[in-house]
């Protein structure tokens, strides 16, 4: 609506972010303190100086730098998969008529709603069947291609290119794929840098499937933030040092790039 | 795949749009040349070969192991010892007689529903605030989303810890204006109710951005009329933003109904007090998710019971989502379009 906001809006805005940044310094300042002071309830609020220490500690009872490894590795081959395949297919949705078009679209958009992932067991079973139980494959394999990202993409194509720009390329004699590769490139770039961002962060966070296929010593993130804290004595300067650890790359990520994952989700809420 | 580009410039002058070459075909017997072929079985097959990269790996990765799920739950199927024999229905028959499994199937629903009516209420006012002409505008937008970042295995350590029992800061708080210690991780709908908060502090700015942005494609002038009708602000939000964003409504509250009723990282690291980690010491927030975990790798060592689950579930969310659908449409019906 166009109006200034007053005070309340305001007030009530910076409580809400307060609310939201205050777990982050919460964690924070449990892992900045020895686990005698964290296990004794509320701390004080400043931070202790024992952040290292207790990072140490993270890096002695779990493989993090591994799972560091494997959670970009992961990420990084999901986010970049699903972007080129989506961007393929949506090209083709968007753009080129062939029989059983709309039919295969909409198959994509009911799939959409299936969580696959309850597809686990016998994922579970053929991964083993095929030597790949435990290994990093075993995660990265079934996180290639989604539903989400066809859609996703085919949205944007669909008004992002003009017909006749597809047209002019043919006429001046490119192949499909040449026509893909110089106008359909080009033109899905914003779309696809988002998508990709929230593969990674999606691929980055998920853990429920991680968790079966994974084996202590060679974990994601996730699974290992779930062993150091299946300790018997509650070690919340640990464990709250170890959160704050796997935040930070995803921090990161978000400082640098969180400008344009705040617009990818307006737009795709526009879109969808 | 590019070859056909490297042909000599002069005949690109010849080449023709798709529909003029289909009609010069049916015209005549007038043969092709090879290039003309060739960007006949380009334009044909094309659309086929970009698709299908995807549609392959998503049928093996996604669809295969979906179908597949329900042949396992048919045999007596363990973890270790492998395909056994053929039982019909006797795994659906035994998780539908497990006492957990009806603790799980309402613990779902309500840790569901606790977060997803306060989430959308909160999304919806916050959505409201920052659909104003607010100074430094993005920051804000991505003060609002900063908690999406977190891995929700960290935010229920971060909130497990918040939310704990003795020493939790949430129960010292309350202690400090004279409420009793509740019991979070003992007490059944306390429990749910702290779980439930880990999912509505991960994805309320999230579910904002979304109204804000439907908010904002809201034609002004209907703002201004209904000012003009002398409707305040509140009335404003109630009788037109509303109603103008219930497409954006609708669209939320399926996609968190879908990932909501799989909720399974916050419950199960929410779960530190015991060895075997199934949702506390009574199941008092077992999800159905985490029984799928549970009865294949947990205690039970049981894939076919654990897909019988899966699949169990599977018709649970269709159901919810059908619900939502006809929901959808009734609302549609009532509404504006």
């Amino acid at each position: 609506m166009n109006r200034r906001p007053g005070l309340l809006v305001y007030g009530l805005l910076i409580a809400f972010v307060l609310g939201s940044t205050a777990p982050f310094y919460w964690s924070f300042l449990l892992g900045s303190h020895t686990a005698a002071i964290a296990a004794q309830g509320t701390p004080p609020l400043l931070p202790g100086g024992h952040f290292i220490d207790n990072a140490q500690r993270v890096f002695d009872t779990v493989p993090f730098w591994k799972a560091l490894g494997n959670s970009v590795l992961v990420s990084t081959v999901a986010a970049t998969s699903v972007v080129f395949f989506a961007t393929l297919a949506g090209f083709a949705f968007a753009k080129l008529r062939f029989r059983g078009n709309a039919a295969l679209m909409a198959f994509i958009i009911a799939t959409m709603a299936v969580p696959t992932q309850l597809g686990v067991v016998p994922m579970f079973i053929v991964m083993a069947k095929l030597g790949w139980a435990g290994s990093i494959w075993a995660v990265i394999i079934p996180s290639l291609v989604t539903a989400f990202g066809v859609f996703f993409m085919r949205q944007y194509l669909v008004d992002a290119i003009p017909d006749e720009l597809i047209e002019a390329a043919r006429m001046d004699g490119c192949s499909m794929f040449r026509t893909f590769l110089t106008v359909a490139v080009p033109a899905a770039r914003p779309a696809a840098a988002m998508l990709w961002l929230f593969t990674f962060m999606y691929t980055w966070t998920d853990f429920f499937w991680p968790l079966i296929a994974l084996p202590a010593d060679n974990p994601t993130i996730p699974v290992a933030l779930n062993q150091l804290q299946s300790g018997f004595f509650k070690d919340y300067s640990l464990v709250l040092t170890g959160a704050t650890l796997a935040t930070v790359p995803l921090l990161v990520l978000f400082v640098v790039a969180g400008r344009q994952l705040v617009s990818g989700i307006m737009q795709g809420a526009v879109k969808g | 795949m590019t070859s056909d580009v490297d042909v000599p410039s002069g005949d690109t002058a010849t080449a023709v749009p798709p529909e003029g070459r289909r009609v010069r075909k049916r015209s005549g017997g007038t043969r092709l040349t090879r290039r003309q072929r060739l960007t006949r079985w380009d334009v044909r097959l094309s659309p086929y070969l970009y698709v299908s990269p995807f549609f392959v790996l998503f049928l093996l990765v996604g669809m295969f192991p979906l179908v597949y799920t329900a042949y396992v739950s048919l045999f007596d199927w363990g973890l270790l010892s492998g395909k056994g024999e053929f039982i019909g229905l006797d795994n659906y028959r035994d998780v539908l007689e497990d006492p957990t499994f009806v603790k799980a199937l309402v613990n779902t629903i309500s840790i569901f529903l606790i977060s997803s009516v306060p989430q959308v209420i909160i999304a919806l006012i916050l959505a409201g605030l920052l659909d104003t002409r607010l100074r430094a505008r993005t920051l804000w937008r991505m003060s609002v989303l900063l908690p999406f970042v977190v891995a929700p295995v960290a935010v229920a350590i971060i909130f497990g810890n918040l939310f704990g029992d003795e020493y939790g800061l949430i129960n010292d708080l309350l202690g400090k204006i004279g409420i009793d210690p509740i019991g979070w991780h003992t007490d059944r709908w306390a429990s749910h109710v702290a779980i439930a908060t880990m999912v509505n502090w991960r994805w309320t700015g999230f579910n904002a951005l979304i109204f804000l942005a439907a908010m904002q494609a809201v034609p002004r002038d209907l703002y201004e009329s209904a000012a003009m009708d002398g409707a305040g602000r509140v009335r404003q939000f109630t009788s037109v933003t509303l109603p103008m964003i219930k497409p954006t409504l609708i669209f939320v509250i399926i996609t968190s109904t879908i990932g909501g009723l799989q909720i399974f990282a916050e419950p199960r690291i929410f779960d530190d007090i015991t060895a075997t980690r199934e949702g506390g010491p009574d199941h008092q927030w077992t999800t159905m998710t985490m029984l799928i975990y549970n009865y294949g790798w947990g205690r039970g060592r049981d894939l076919g019971e654990a897909s019988a689950t899966a699949w169990l579930l599977f018709l649970i969310i269709v159901v919810f989502a059908l619900a939502n659908f006809l929901a959808t449409r009734r609302f549609a019906k009532g509404g504006q379009r």
